[in-house]
C-alpha cells in the first residue's frame, strides 16, 4: 500500500542518473591513496609529498566540478519534463519516466530506495505548489543513491554507498577548490618544516574525511566522516606539538569534540529506532516527514543532534575550542574554518533537515533551540572578535560568529540561504586567513598591535585581497557576503513585522535583530582588524636580534620566491631608528595566487544567487544556487517556504553595515591615528573611562569565563564558575524551554522552569566532564604526542625502510641459498652422490669370492631368523 | 630313532661346510664342502621323508641332487684346473680379477 501512495510521495519527481554521481566514491578515494602513498613514500620523493598531495585534489576538484555539472544537467532535465496532471507521472521526451523508474525500482531493488519511500505529507506537496508560484509545473530531482549491503544481522541491513545531491557537489566542489588552493599555499608557507611530508599527508587525510563525510548515504557512515575529520583536526592543530601550548590546543578541540561526538552517537541512535530502523538519510528524513516518527523523539535526537552541532561548528558554549585550534598553521586554519571541519556541524543539519524541521516544529513557530543557539552564537563570536590582538583569533572568532548565522538560519527554516552562506564564507572566510598568513609569515608573528601595522606598503596584494574579503565578511553589496547574509535576514521572516507578509516559515523577529546586530559588529571588527594590520605605522622589528636584510633574507633561503618581493624602503630613516631591521615584504606567488584567485570568488560568488524578481533580469540568471542546490518536490525534504526578499531590508541593513564601519573607521582612522600613527588604542578611551564598559571589556578579555568554567582556574573560582555556569545554563535552558514549547504557546512558564534547571544541571555536568576529561587528558598528553611522533619515525618510517632492506635481504638470501645452494646443490649432489656411492660400493666388491659368500650366507641366516620370528 | 638326531647330524655336517668354503684357500677343498652341505641337504631330505611319510620317496631328490653335484664338481674341477694353468697356484685369495 505504501508503494500506491509513494507515486505522490512529495511531488512528482525524477531521480538523477550519471556515471560520476553514482561513482562519487571516488573522489574520497583518491584523497585516501594519496593519503598513504605520501604517508608511505613521501619523504623520497623530491619535494617531500606535496606534489602528490596537489595532484590528488587537483584531480579531485576536476571530478567534483564534473560531478556537478552532471548535477546540473540533471536539474535541467528535470526541467524539460511536464508532469502528466491526471496521475501526476513525470513525461520527458514523450517517456513516462516514473513508470520507469518503478519498473527499475522493482526489478533492482537493491540500488533504489524503493521500499523506503513513504506516504507524503501534504506539506512537500503544497509547498512544491507555491514554490513554482502558478507556473508550469516541473518534477524534482532525487539524490543519485549507490549502495551495497556491508552487512546484515537481525534484520537490518548496514550499508555502504554514495547519495548525491545539490548538497552534495556544492561541498564538493567548496571543499576540494579551498582545499586545493590551501595545498598550493602550504608549499610555500610551511616549505623546510621538519614534518612537512607528514602535514601534506594529513591535508589529503582531512580532505579524504570531509568528502566521505559529505558524499555519506547514511547516518554510520556519516558518523565515521564526522570522526575521521576529528582525529585530522587535532593532528593538524597539533602539528607543531613540541610546543606545549599547541598540544594543549590539540588536546581542546579534541576533548571538547568528544562531549558533542555524545551527543552526535545518541542522536543517532534514537533516530534511528524512531525512523522504523533505517540508517539511511533519506529513509530517516522521509519517516520524519511524513509523520510516521513520534515528534517526542525527533525533538530529542534534533536536540542531541545540535550538542554535536555545538561542539563541531563552534556553537556556543563549547566554542572554546575554535579560537585554540589557531595554534595550527595557518593553511589548516583556512582549511578548518572555511571548507572543512566546522561546517560538518551545518552540513549535519542541512542533511538531517526532515529531522531538525519537524523535531523543531520550525514552520510557523518564532523561536527554536537551533535558532536560538545559532542567534547567541553569532553575538557571542562578533563580541569576542573585538578584544583580540591576535589577527587569526579575530578570524577564528569572526567564523564563530558567521557558523552561528548559519546555524541560526537553518533553526529559521532558510535552508538555502544557510547553504548558500556556507558556500560565499568558505571563499571569503579561506582568504582572510590565508591573508593573514601571508602577512604573519612576512613578520613572524600574529600579534596584529605588537607587530603589525602599515603592512599595506610592504604586501600590496595581500592588502587587496584582504581588503576585498573583508569587505565581502562585512556584507556590503555587491560582495559575496551580502547576498548570502541578506538572504538569513530575509528568511527570519522577522522583517514581516515592519512590512506585513513574508512568506517566511515563520516569524523570528529576535533572529532578525540578532543577524542585524551582528552584521553591524562584524563590520566594525574587520574595519578594526584593517586598521591594525594594515593601516597606521609599522611597529614590528623591535624584538629581534638579528639587524640586517641579509641575515633575514638568509633566514628564509628556503623560500626563493621571497627574494625578489621585496618591498622597496620608503622611510628608511625610521627603519634606523628600530635598528636596520629588514623590512616586512610580499609573499611569494605561491602564496599570493590563491589569494588572487579566493579575491575573485568572493566577489563574483554572490552573484550565483540574485534574489527572486532582482532588477527584473530574466529568471534564467536568478536564484541559480538555490534552483540547483535545493531539493524541491522531493519526499526526503520538508517543505520549506521562502521569505521575500525585501528591498527596505537590504537598505536597512546595508545602512546598518555602513555606520558601523563608520563609526569604527572614525574611531581607529580619525581618533586612535590623530594621537600616533603608531597608536593601537585610545589613551584613556571610553572602555577605561566608564566602568560599565570596562566591565564588559574585561569580562571579553576573558571570553565570557568560559575556559575558566571548564578548567576551574583562576580568577573565577569554584564560587563564580558555578554562578556562571548558572546563567549559562538558565540561558540554554531557556532556549530549550521554547523548543519543547514549541513557540508561545500554553503551559509557557512551567516548560521554561524545567528548562532552566534542566540547563543548568546539563551544563554543570558538561562543565565538569571537560574538566575531568582535561585531567586525564593531560595526564596522558605528553606520552600520546610522543607516542604518535615515535610511531610515524620509527614504525612507519621503519616499515618502509624494513620493506626495502627485507627486498634485498630476501634476494640476498634467494641467490646464495636457493639458487647457489638448492639448486646448484642438487645437480652437484647428484653427482657427488653417484661418484660417492661408487667410491663406497667399490670397496665391496673386492673380488673375494669367499668374501661375496659370507655376505650370502649372512643374507641367509638374517632371513632364516626372520622366518622362525615371523612363524 | 628321532627325527632330531637326523637333523643334528645335517647341520653340524651344513656348519662343517660352510667353514670350509668360508675359510678354506685351496679351491679343491672349497669344492669338497660345498659337496659336504649339498650331502646334509641330502640327509635333510631323506629324514623328513622317511618320518612324515611324504608321498613322493626323498631318495629320488636325493639321487637328483647326487647327480646335479657330481656334474658342478665336474665343472668346478675343470675351472680350478684352468686357473691352475694360468695362474699356478688355486689360491682364492689370489683370485681377484674382479675386483673393483
Amino acid at each position: 500500500m505504501s508503494f500506491f501512495l509513494a507515486a505522490e510521495a512529495g511531488g512528482p519527481t525524477i531521480t538523477a542518473e550519471g556515471w560520476f554521481l553514482e561513482n562519487v566514491y571516488i573522489i574520497p578515494l583518491i584523497m585516501a591513496i594519496s593519503f598513504a602513498t605520501i604517508l608511505f613514500f613521501g619523504k623520497r620523493m623530491p619535494r617531500g609529498g606535496s606534489e602528490v598531495g596537489i595532484a590528488a585534489v587537483g584531480v579531485c576538484f576536476l571530478l567534483a566540478l564534473i560531478t556537478a555539472g552532471q548535477w546540473i544537467g540533471q536539474v535541467n532535465r528535470a526541467d524539460s519534463c511536464t508532469i502528466n496532471p491526471e496521475d501526476q507521472h513525470v513525461i520527458c521526451d514523450g517517456i513516462d519516466v516514473t513508470e520507469a523508474e518503478k519498473a527499475a525500482a522493482a526489478g533492482d531493488p537493491v540500488s533504489t530506495f524503493g521500499d523506503g519511500e513513504f506516504a507524503a505529507g501534504a506539506t512537500g506537496f503544497t509547498a512544491f505548489a507555491a514554490e513554482e508560484d502558478g507556473e508550469k509545473q516541473h518534477p524534482g530531482v532525487k539524490a543519485a543513491v549507490s549502495q551495497r549491503t556491508w552487512w546484515s544481522n537481525g534484520g537490518i541491513d548496514f550499508t555502504v554507498g554514495t547519495m548525491v545531491d545539490g548538497l552534495t557537489v556544492t561541498l564538493l566542489v567548496v571543499v576540494t577548490l579551498i582545499s586545493s588552493l590551501v595545498h598550493i599555499y602550504s608549499t610555500d608557507y610551511v616549505a623546510g618544516d621538519r614534518r612537512y611530508t607528514h602535514f601534506f599527508a594529513f591535508l589529503s587525510l582531512f580532505t579524504a574525511a570531509m568528502l566521505f563525510f559529505v558524499t555519506s548515504e547514511n547516518t554510520l557512515q556519516m558518523i565515521v566522516g564526522w570522526e575521521l575529520v576529528g582525529v585530522c583536526s587535532f593532528a593538524l592543530i597539533g602539528h607543531w606539538w613540541e610546543d606545549q601550548d599547541n598540544s594543549d590546543a590539540a588536546l581542546k578541540a579534541f576533548l571538547t569534540n568528544r562531549v558533542g561526538d555524545m551527543g552526535l552517537l545518541i542522536g543517532m541512535i534514537v533516530l534511528f529506532f524512531a525512523s522504523g530502523e533505517t540508517w539511511s538519510i533519506i529513509g530517516i528524513n522521509e519517516a520524519a516527514i511524513s509523520g510516521e516518527t513520534s515528534h517526542t523523539l525527533l525533538l530529542i535526537g534534533s536536540l542531541c543532534l545540535i550538542a554535536a552541532v555545538m561542539s563541531k561548528s563552534g556553537q556556543f558554549f563549547l566554542h572554546t575550542w575554535l579560537p585554540d585550534a589557531m595554534a595550527g598553521p595557518t593553511p589548516v586554519s583556512a582549511l578548518i574554518h572555511a571548507a572543512t571541519m566546522v561546517v560538518a556541524g551545518i552540513y549535519l543539519v542541512a542533511r538531517l533537515y526532515g529531522v531538525f524541521f519537524e523535531g523543531l516544529s520550525i514552520s510557523g513557530s518564532s523561536l527554536n533551540a537551533l535558532a536560538l543557539v545559532g542567534g547567541l552564537t553569532t553575538l557571542v563570536g562578533a563580541s569576542l572578535a573585538f578584544v583580540q590582538d591576535d589577527i587569526k583569533k579575530v578570524l577564528a572568532y569572526s567564523t564563530i560568529s558567521q557558523l552561528g548565522y548559519m546555524a541560526m538560519a537553518l533553526g529559521v527554516g532558510a535552508w538555502t540561504a544557510a547553504i548558500f552562506h556556507l558556500f560565499t564564507h568558505a571563499f571569503f572566510k579561506a582568504l582572510l586567513f590565508l591573508g593573514a598568513g601571508s602577512v604573519s609569515h612576512a613578520v613572524h608573528s600574529f600579534d596584529m598591535k605588537k607587530d603589525m601595522g602599515g603592512m599595506r606598503k610592504f604586501m600590496p596584494t595581500t592588502y587587496k585581497t584582504f581588503l576585498i574579503g573583508s569587505i565581502a565578511l562585512a556584507g556590503l553589496p555587491p560582495l559575496a557576503g551580502f547576498w548570502s547574509k541578506d538572504e538569513i535576514l530575509v528568511g527570519t521572516g522577522g522583517w514581516g513585522f515592519f512590512e506585513g507578509e513574508s512568506h517566511a516559515n515563520g516569524a523570528y523577529t529576535v533572529m532578525l535583530i540578532m543577524g542585524m546586530i551582528t552584521a553591524a559588529m562584524t563590520a566594525a571588527y574587520m574595519t578594526r582588524v584593517m586598521y591594525l594590520t594594515f593601516f597606521g605605522e609599522f611597529r614590528g622589528g623591535h624584538h629581534d636580534d638579528h639587524v640586517h636584510d641579509e641575515d633575514h633574507a638568509h633566514d628564509e633561503a628556503a623560500e626563493v620566491d621571497h627574494a625578489h618581493a621585496v618591498a622597496h624602503h620608503d622611510d628608511d630613516s625610521h627603519d634606523d631608528h628600530h635598528g636596520h631591521h629588514g623590512e616586512p615584504h610580499e609573499s611569494g606567488p605561491r602564496i599570493l595566487w590563491p589569494l588572487r584567485i579566493l579575491a575573485f570568488l568572493a566577489v563574483v560568488v554572490g552573484f550565483l544567487n540574485l534574489p527572486k524578481g532582482f532588477l527584473g533580469l530574466p529568471k534564467s540568471i536568478l536564484q541559480r544556487f538555490e534552483h540547483f542546490v535545493e531539493p524541491v518536490g522531493v519526499s526526503y525534504f520538508p517543505g520549506i517556504s521562502h521569505g521575500d526578499p525585501s528591498w527596505s531590508l537590504a537598505i536597512v541593513s546595508t545602512i546598518v553595515v555602513s555606520l558601523a564601519v563608520g563609526v569604527a573607521y572614525r574611531y581607529y582612522f580619525v581618533t586612535v591615528n590623530r594621537q600616533s600613527p603608531a597608536a593601537t588604542e585610545m589613551v584613556n578611551g571610553p572602555t577605561e573611562r566608564f566602568p560599565l564598559l570596562k566591565a564588559g571589556h574585561t569580562m571579553l578579555k576573558n571570553r565570557y569565563y568560559l575556559d575558566h568554567i571548564y578548567d576551574g582556574g583562576e580568577p573565577v573560582g569554584a564560587a563564580g564558575a558555578t554562578a556562571v555556569a548558572t546563567i549559562f545554563g538558565a540561558a540554554a535552558g531557556l532556549a530549550l524551554g521554547f523548543s519543547l514549547d514549541n513557540g508561545l504557546d500554553q503551559d509557557f512558564v512551567p516548560s521554561l522552569i524545567w528548562g532552566v534547571v534542566l540547563g543548568v544541571t546539563v551544563f554543570t555536568i558538561v562543565s565538569l566532564a571537560l574538566r575531568t576529561g582535561v585531567g586525564v587528558a593531560s595526564f596522558v598528553k605528553g606520552r600520546l604526542a610522543w607516542a604518535a611522533n615515535w610511531s610515524h619515525e620509527h614504525l612507519i618510517d621503519g616499515t618502509v625502510d624494513t620493506i626495502g632492506e627485507t627486498s634485498v635481504k630476501s634476494a640476498n638470501f634467494v641467490y646464495r641459498y636457493i639458487d647457489q645452494g638448492v639448486i646448484d646443490g642438487t645437480v652437484n649432489a647428484a653427482g657427488a652422490g653417484s661418484s660417492g656411492a661408487g667410491d663406497e660400493l667399490r670397496r665391496w666388491s673386492t673380488g673375494q669370492v669367499q668374501q661375496y659368500a659370507t655376505v650370502m650366507f649372512a643374507g641367509a641366516t638374517l632371513l632364516a631368523g626372520l622366518l622362525i620370528i615371523v612363524i | 630313532m628321532y627325527l632330531v638326531q637326523f637333523l643334528l647330524l645335517s647341520s653340524i655336517l651344513f656348519c662343517i661346510g660352510v667353514y670350509g668354503v668360508l675359510a678354506r684357500r685351496n679351491a679343491v677343498l672349497v669344492l669338497m664342502s660345498i659337496e659336504l652341505i649339498l650331502n646334509s641337504v641330502n640327509i635333510n631330505l631323506i629324514a623328513f621323508g622317511r618320518f612324515n611319510g611324504a608321498t613322493i620317496p626323498a631318495e629320488v631328490f636325493s639321487l637328483f641332487i647326487i647327480a646335479v653335484a657330481a656334474a658342478e664338481v665336474g665343472v668346478g674341477l675343470a675351472l680350478v684346473l684352468t686357473i691352475y694353468r694360468n695362474r699356478k697356484s688355486i689360491d682364492l685369495h689370489e683370485v681377484d680379477l674382479l675386483k673393483g
